[in-house]
This record gives C-alpha cells, sequence and structure tokens, in this order.
C-alpha cells in the first residue's frame, strides 16, 4: 500500500545569477515503511523532505509530475489543507533541539499547545498525554522535564522530546531529518531503537535522512543515495555492501573501521557525469 | 611528551560544585597518537582544555616534555602545544581574513617572513593561496577545520591537541581531513592527543585509547585490543556494540 508517492520533483531556487536546481527529478514510493535517504551536504536530501510537506519557502519553488498523500494531491492542495496534514498526519523531527525547540517556553508547555489548540484538549488532559508522550520515548523523571526549559536539557533529551513532540498526534508519515547526528553513539542508538519501536507499533512511513551510511543501512528497509539533487541508486539496506555505483560505494568505503587498516581513506570521487 | 598525573578539573556553578574530570592519568610517548573516547560530559574535552590551561584545575599536575606547565600558560608553551577545535565555524574569527588568522600567532611570537610562512601554511593543508583573503563564512566547513589545523600548526609545535575535528563534517570531507592529519603528523613527527566520540575515528588515527565515563578514567586499551574487541569493562564494551561502525556486520 502506497502512502507517499512522489514523481519527478524538483525544487528550484531563483538566484541573482539564475536558477539553481537543489532538487532535480526525484521519484520515489513510501509504504509504511523506513526509507532512508543518503548524501552529502548539499545534495538535496533535506530539501526532498521538506517538500514533502510543502515546507519551501520563496524564492524556492517545488514542481513534481506527481505528489500524492493518502490519495490527496499535495501539489494542489490549499494552505489550509495542508496545515491540516502537517503535524497531525506528517510531521518532520529537525536535525537540532537547541535551534528547534522555543528557548523562552517550558517543556511542558511547549507539549501541550499542540493539544489545547489543536486537539482542543483540557487542561489536565493535555498535561497527562504529554507525560505519556515524554515517557513513550524513554524519559524517566518527566515532571522534571516538564518544567523543564530546553537549555536545561542535554542534547539527547531535547532530541526525544521532540520527538515525543511529532509523536502526539500519531502521524502516519514521520520525516527524520538527521534526528540524531547531534548526539553521541550511545545516546544515538537509544534514540534510534526508540524511533524503531514507534515506527514498528504504530505503523507508520518513516522517511529517514541521514549523511552516515551505516546509520541509515541499519535502521532502514531501503535506501536512496543522492548526489547533486538526484537519486544515483536505488538499493535494499540488506544489500548495501554490494551497492553498484561508485558514488555509494565512495560513501561507504571513506568511513573508518574499527580494525580497518590505517593507510590513507580514500577520497570520494565526485564525477560530474552522475549528476546528470 | 604529555605526562598527566591523577587530573581533577572541578567548577563551581550556582554554589555546586562539578568535578569534570576526577583522577584521570594518562601517558603520551613523543610523536604517538592518543585517544580519548566518552559520551558528551565523560570530560573527554576537558582534559584537553585544562592542558590549554582553558579549564579550573583542581589537583593533579600536567608536564609537557618532563616540565610542569605553568599558570598563565607561557608563550613558549603555545610555540609546544595547540589545539583544534570540534566547530570550525565557532573556532574562527569571522571578521578576519585568514591571512590575519594566520598571521596573528606570527606576530605575536615576533616570527618574520610572515607571507612565506602563510603561503606554505596554506599549500601544508591543501588550500590554494588566494584564499588567503577570504573570510571564513566564504569557505565550506572542510575548508575552514583545514585552516583551524593550519593555524594550529603555524607556531611548528610539537603537540597537536584534536578536539573532535571531524565531528562537525561529512563523512566524505572527514576522510579528506583524517588523512591530512595522518600525513601531517608523519611528515613532522607530532604528538597527538584527540578526543571523539567515534570509535571508528579514534581506531584510525591512534594507537592507545583512554575510555572515559563521568569524569574517571574507565579503561586503557591498545588499538589491537579494541578491535580484537578485548575489553574488559562492560562500559567499554557498549561503546564497542554501539558504534556505527558494527552496525553493517551486526
Amino acid at each position: 500500500m502506497t502512502l507517499l508517492s512522489v514523481r519527478n520533483l524538483r525544487v528550484t531556487f531563483d538566484t541573482e545569477s539564475g536558477p539553481v536546481e537543489a532538487v532535480r527529478g526525484v521519484s520515489f514510493d513510501l509504504g509504511r515503511e523506513r526509507l532512508g535517504i543518503v548524501g552529502e551536504s548539499g545534495s538535496g536530501k533535506t530539501m526532498t523532505g521538506r517538500s514533502v510537506l510543502r515546507l519551501i519557502r520563496p524564492p524556492g519553488r517545488i514542481d513534481a509530475d506527481a505528489m500524492t498523500f493518502d490519495g490527496i494531491d499535495i501539489k494542489t492542495a490549499t494552505e489550509t489543507q495542508m496545515r491540516g496534514l502537517r503535524g497531525r498526519r506528517m510531521a518532520m523531527v529537525m536535525q537540532d533541539p537547541k535551534y528547534s525547540l522555543n528557548p523562552v517556553m517550558k517543556v511542558g508547555a511547549q507539549l501541550m499547545e499542540g493539544l489545547r489548540l489543536r486537539d482542543k484538549a483540557g487542561r489536565a488532559e493535555a498535561r497527562a498525554k504529554a507525560v505519556a508522550a515524554l515517557d513513550a520515548v524513554q524519559i524517566r523523571d518527566t515532571a522534571r522535564v516538564m518544567e523543564a526549559y530546553p537549555h536545561e536539557l542535554s542534547g539527547g533529551m531535547g532530541q526525544r522530546v521532540m520527538l515525543a513532540m511529532m509523536l502526539i498526534p500519531n502521524p502516519d508519515l514521520l520525516i527524520a531529518d538527521e534526528p540524531t547526528s547531534a548526539l553521541d553513539v550511545t545516546v544515538q542508538a537509544e534514540v534510534l531503537s526508540i524511533l524503531d519501536r514507534l515506527v514498528r507499533d504504530r505503523g507508520m512511513g518513516l522517511i529517514f535522512i541521514s549523511h552516515d551510511l551505516r546509520l541509515v543501512a541499519r535502521f532502514c528497509d531501503r535506501v536512496l543515495v543522492m548526489y547533486k539533487g538526484r537519486v544515483v541508486e536505488e538499493i535494499a539496506a540488506r544489500d548495501l555492501l554490494k551497492a553498484k555505483h561508485p558514488y555509494t560505494q565512495g560513501l561507504l568505503n571513506c568511513l573508518p573501521r574499527i580494525g580497518g587498516n590505517r593507510g590513507p581513506l580514500p577520497g570520494l570521487d565526485r564525477n560530474a557525469a552522475w549528476a546528470t | 611528551m604529555i605526562e598527566i598525573d591523577n587530573l581533577s578539573v572541578t567548577y563551581t556553578t550556582a554554589g555546586r560544585r562539578v568535578r569534570a574530570v576526577e583522577n584521570v592519568s594518562l601517558t603520551v610517548t613523543a610523536k604517538a597518537s592518543f585517544g580519548l573516547v566518552g559520551e558528551s560530559g565523560s570530560g573527554k574535552s576537558t582534559i584537553l582544555r585544562a592542558i590549554c590551561g582553558l579549564a579550573p584545575i583542581s589537583g593533579g599536575t600536567i608536564r609537557i616534555g618532563g616540565v610542569e606547565v605553568k599558570s598563565p600558560r607561557s608563550k613558549d608553551f603555545a610555540a609546544q602545544v595547540q589545539m583544534v577545535f570540534q566547530d570550525p565555524y565557532a573556532s574562527l574569527h569571522p571578521r578576519h581574513t585568514i591571512d590575519r588568522t594566520l598571521s596573528e600567532p606570527l606576530a605575536i611570537h615576533g616570527i618574520k617572513d610572515t607571507d612565506l610562512r602563510v603561503r606554505s601554511a596554506l599549500s601544508d593543508v591543501g588550500l590554494p593561496g588566494n584564499f588567503r583573503f577570504r573570510y571564513p563564512h566564504q569557505l565550506s566547513g572542510g575548508q575552514r577545520q583545514r585552516v583551524a589545523i593550519a593555524r594550529a600548526l603555524m607556531l611548528q609545535p610539537q603537540i597537536l591537541l584534536l578536539d573532535e575535528p571531524t565531528s562537525a563534517l561529512d563523512a566524505s570531507v572527514q576522510a579528506e581531513v583524517l588523512n591530512l592529519l595522518s600525513r601531517l603528523r608523519e611528515a613532522r613527527g607530532l604528538t597527538f592527543l584527540m578526543v571523539s566520540h567515534d570509535l571508528a575515528v579514534i581506531d584510525h588515527m591512534c594507537d592507545r585509547i583512554l575510555v572515559m565515563q563521568h569524569g574517571r578514567a574507565v579503561e586503557e586499551l591498545s588499538r589491537e585490543a579494541l578491535a580484537g574487541a578485548q575489553m574488559t569493562t562492560d562500559y567499554a564494551r557498549s561503546l564497542f556494540n554501539a558504534s556505527a561502525d558494527r552496525m553493517l556486520e551486526g
């Protein structure tokens, strides 16, 4: 069953020196599964994620032959329809909790705000649901976290708070943009397993955006490798070591390995022809 | 080369005493490369900062080349030990050109031939000469980290303290910067003390590894012991198992 279908997506920014295409003809289908999008900075992976929510501001433009989410045409939906979808049915977790949470509002108030305004929940009900959401992401002392300001939390905690916030409305599609790159390996493993369990239990579709190919390989069912705004390879995560495309192989080989040889790491070969 | 004996660092915040580092000892021999790993808050960066005099030392001694460091750190110390910071966006002065950033240490230490030295410093880290007159915002993250490395090498120190030098960079750029560091270490006989949360990076760069948790030393491992998974403490093992590098095999 296809939840999200994207055909020939293009994101163009009009700049003084002419149009710049950040995403150039990306197509994919997503069911209730975990799809990884991998690439270096500037490969268009974040822009692809944001386009799905139509979160690209002018001068950026989104073009696509088709873009549908659960039968709804995202291309032609009105802004009011989109607002109804965002958060409620498709949510996005951003990279850095430092910049994505409101610094002058307590965590509890931020979690309850959506429940109060969107779901018209009463104060006590909103509070109970917010605490339950923090529980779901394995935060132990929920009472302290509810009363804390974002700067009083560690990076891993902040990331879990954002995850909790996005999961409250029980969305069908979750887009996670580098959700763990600001975290330590041990915390990273923990946040990923939380995310994994939530996706399985609730049957969500997940788009996982990252520059770390190994992480994506462990965590996703399928991987899109992007280079300069194009998908150069689509591959099942378990076959990643057998990747055909030289760019995918390059991304894998440039990572140091424990117990690997200590010669110079192979540089990433960037061939302009792959981008056409 | 670097001898740290029973080092403790204590911060006082809002009347509360926080012991960031507790009784850590380590020895780095000349031309060796030593790695510190652990989660954030384990005190690994604090050790580097304490060596440079950027953290309040509450106990223990630090000796460089057999001589105990003086407080405040002297000019000679700067000529011997330099640090590269994690975030290349924050560690370069945004309103100084690369030329000014690189010539400042020379001016402070009264070293002549500024022009020649700046040019060779840029070429040593693989940047084109015309980058001299750029500002940091005109460079990419990897290029900035190269400038930070060039700056650290201006006084030709023997010791480089590297605080997560590649964690702000893409995987492919990380490979380039790690290769650059290995090449410079080889060519100049540098001693590295490197901090990272990525075991694979530490393993690639270092001969000995100290695992830290909550400000304490947990376990010291040789590179062979790490690769052979011969750690004896549970914490070191959990760090090893959580390493992204292990995921592909799992």
